[in-house]
């Protein structure tokens, strides 16, 4: 089958749904000529000018808020935020608008809204450009969150989103754009809320999303070798978590990982193992529930100290072997 | 020239406006309403003014303190009393409450519990307009004096002055935000000031005067329509406290009453002798008339039954969220 990259599969479900439905446009800072700060764009000003693919000055509360108005009046806006760290200062149209605007006006109409949010550390970029805030949102009902980790699953989760009716933050990993992978070139989606396993195992579930899968993954195949069987689920989406698929890969492994790249406090993987703990999956437990995550400090800027702070293989390793124990 | 039946209908319209307030008051004083309430008594001439010019096929978005707005656009009032009543057959079903009256559907885009939200949210819907070529349509956004000091204020004046949308900023000046006066949150409290560094034009009129808002928003509608975004500082004052636990601590008695000489009912009464289009005992049939179908709206709300609670968690999202895609 064809191979792209993670971020020319973004770019053509963009692409597709902008071709069949007049309603679907992006908008962001230098989505343009430059073709977004990660290039996912590129070439889209091109087919489709400059009205559809529209720019904006530096200005996420405005944009932000502008897309959620123009959603209100049925269009369908994709906005991309530079670096998911910036949706900070737009935090309340997404927070207290997006999501809250349809349960609060009596579910009368809704905010078809997809925010594309680059995310993740490894590019050296410190404290404000590297962040993994996915958690910061998933408190939030109202919203849909979406992470996905392959070129495959980008683009059908991202056709999924820009039909959906609600509100979406869409995660995409900024170290996965240059990743190739197999992707049909026919339209297709793939569910929201729906997790999938990316790899069978029997010893330990390993509940992951984004760049990690491919850590886990990789430590999953090093593993083998010791005869430690993981079994890695890709959550795809956070909110609505498919916590069934959780829950009974735990009651046959007995053993639960959470894989993730936001901070440890208060990140996802806490959710992830409440899940379990409230679930029948708690008497099947065989040890512990372990959480490999992102110290809690501030990405810093320097190599080895960046590396030092993040989830790696030989530290997912180094936590599976400790389950086994 | 304005013929006298509008000048009728715009005075009954602000009498509904005082009587409403006058009656949430009551039943908020006795504790008989749960939350709060933002009362635009005084201010009616700025919302019914403004409304009144506008075409149906026209945009609103309302204020923090929205109720005058939303009757001034015609929501109906037995389905608002129901609403900040919290009853199932209140506008949002109860949800949303005195803060969050809003009819999308039929292009009020409602009130925002967040001061100044509501500006990107409008140049959205401006821009949606622009994008589904609905020539002859005007979004009008209202806001408060406090509400410009908000940084989504600035943001969205600079994008739609870009986009050159057809959008009516209207500033509500009651003075005050809480109990901020003007001259003590501003570097320069002459608002008018502060869209012309966006290349805006603005003007300032007297709020209180029901034919003078009517006309400058008249006019304004048609000037959006072809050059952009267009300012109107509308001055008036709220004659009641910012909520209902509010003590006017820091207010005098005497500016008060100063501007209750000035009361927009008031003089929009006195106009209607002048020009002999009603009677002394016509402006008193128009007031009981008003005083009677809130007393119906009252009755409305409260034989209306609450949420069934099982229906507490509908709306949070449109359709099914979880899909078999």
């Amino acid at each position: 089958m064809r191979e792209l990259t993670y971020g020319q599969a973004i770019k053509e479900a963009m692409t597709l749904e902008m071709r069949q439905d007049e309603d679907v446009f992006l908008m962001g800072e230098d989505i343009g000529v430059y073709g977004g700060c990660f290039g996912v764009s590129l070439g889209m000003l091109e087919e489709f000018g400059p009205e559809r693919v529209l720019e904006t000055p530096i200005s996420e509360l405005g944009f932000v808020g502008a897309g959620i108005g123009s959603a209100l009046l049925k269009m369908r806006p994709i906005v991309e935020i530079m670096f998911s760290d910036f949706s900070t200062v737009c935090y309340d149209q997404i927070v207290n608008q997006a999501a809250k605007i349809r349960y609060m006006f009596g579910g009368k109409n809704s905010v078809p809204i997809v925010i594309r949010m680059p995310d993740g550390a490894g590019t050296g970029a410190a404290a404000q450009h590297s962040q993994s805030p996915e958690a910061w949102y998933t408190n939030v009902p109202g919203l849909i969150i979406i992470a996905p980790s392959t070129p495959y699953d980008a683009k059908g989760l991202l056709i999924s989103a820009i039909r959906n009716d609600n509100p979406v933050l869409f995660f995409e990993h900024k170290l996965l754009y240059g990743m190739k992978g197999e992707v049909p070139e026919e339209y297709y989606t793939l569910p929201i809320g729906k997790a999938d396993i990316k790899r069978e195992g029997s010893d330990i579930t390993v509940a992951t999303y984004g760049r990690m899968v491919h850590l886990c993954l990789s430590a999953a195949e090093e593993l083998l070798e010791e005869g430690i069987s993981l079994e890695v689920v890709d959550l795809r989406t956070l909110s609505p978590l498919d916590k069934r698929t959780i829950i009974e890969s735990v009651k046959k492994t007995g053993r639960l990982l959470i894989v993730h790249e936001a901070h440890k406090t208060g990140g996802f993987g806490g959710e992830i193992a409440a899940t379990v703990t409230e679930s029948e999956a708690f008497y099947y437990l065989d040890s512990p529930i372990e959480r490999c995550c992102s110290m809690d400090v501030p990405i810093p800027c320097s190599l080895e100290l960046e590396k030092n702070v993040l989830p790696t293989k030989e530290r997912i390793i180094a936590s599976a072997r400790g389950l086994m124990k | 020239m304005i013929e006298n039946e509008l000048i009728i209908e715009m005075y009954k319209r602000m009498w509904l406006i005082r009587k409403f307030e006058e009656k949430i008051n009551e039943y908020f004083s006795r504790g008989e309403i749960h939350g709060t309430c933002h009362l635009c008594i005084g201010e009616e001439a700025t919302a019914v003014g403004s409304i009144f010019a506008l075409k149906k096929s026209d945009y609103v978005h309302g204020t923090h303190r929205g109720h005058g707005q939303a009757i001034a656009f015609g929501t109906d009032v037995n389905s608002m009393m129901a609403e900040i009543f919290g009853k199932a057959t209140g506008l949002c079903k109860g949800k949303g409450g005195s803060m969050h009256i809003a009819d999308v559907e039929k292009r009020y885009l409602g009130s925002n519990g967040i001061l100044g939200a509501s500006m990107p949210i409008s140049v959205g819907a401006a821009l949606a307009l622009k994008k589904k070529k609905c020539e002859d349509t005007v979004v009008l956004c209202l806001f408060g004096d406090g509400s410009s000091n908000q940084g989504a204020f600035h943001e969205a004046m600079n994008l739609a002055a870009l986009w050159k949308l057809p959008l009516i900023f209207v500033c509500v000046n009651n003075l005050y935000g809480m109990s901020m006066s003007i001259d003590r949150s501003m570097s320069d409290p002459d608002l008018t000031k502060r869209s012309l560094p966006y290349g805006i034009r603005s003007i300032s009129i007297d709020g209180n005067d029901i034919m003078g808002v009517y006309e400058t928003v008249s006019e304004a509608r048609s000037y959006v329509l072809g050059n952009g975004p267009m300012l109107i500082v509308e001055n008036t004052y709220r004659h009641m406290g910012h909520a209902k636990m509010d003590a006017n601590r820091y207010r005098t008695k005497e500016e008060i009453n100063s501007w209750k000489q000035k009361d927009p009912i008031k003089r929009a009464g006195e106009l209607l002798l002048k020009i002999s289009a009603a009677s002394e005992q016509d402006l008193v049939q128009y007031e009981s008339d008003a005083a009677e179908r809130i007393e119906n709206a009252v009755r409305f709300a409260l034989e209306s039954p609450v949420l069934a609670i099982e229906k507490i968690a509908d709306d949070v999202f449109a359709g099914e969220v979880v899909s078999d895609a």
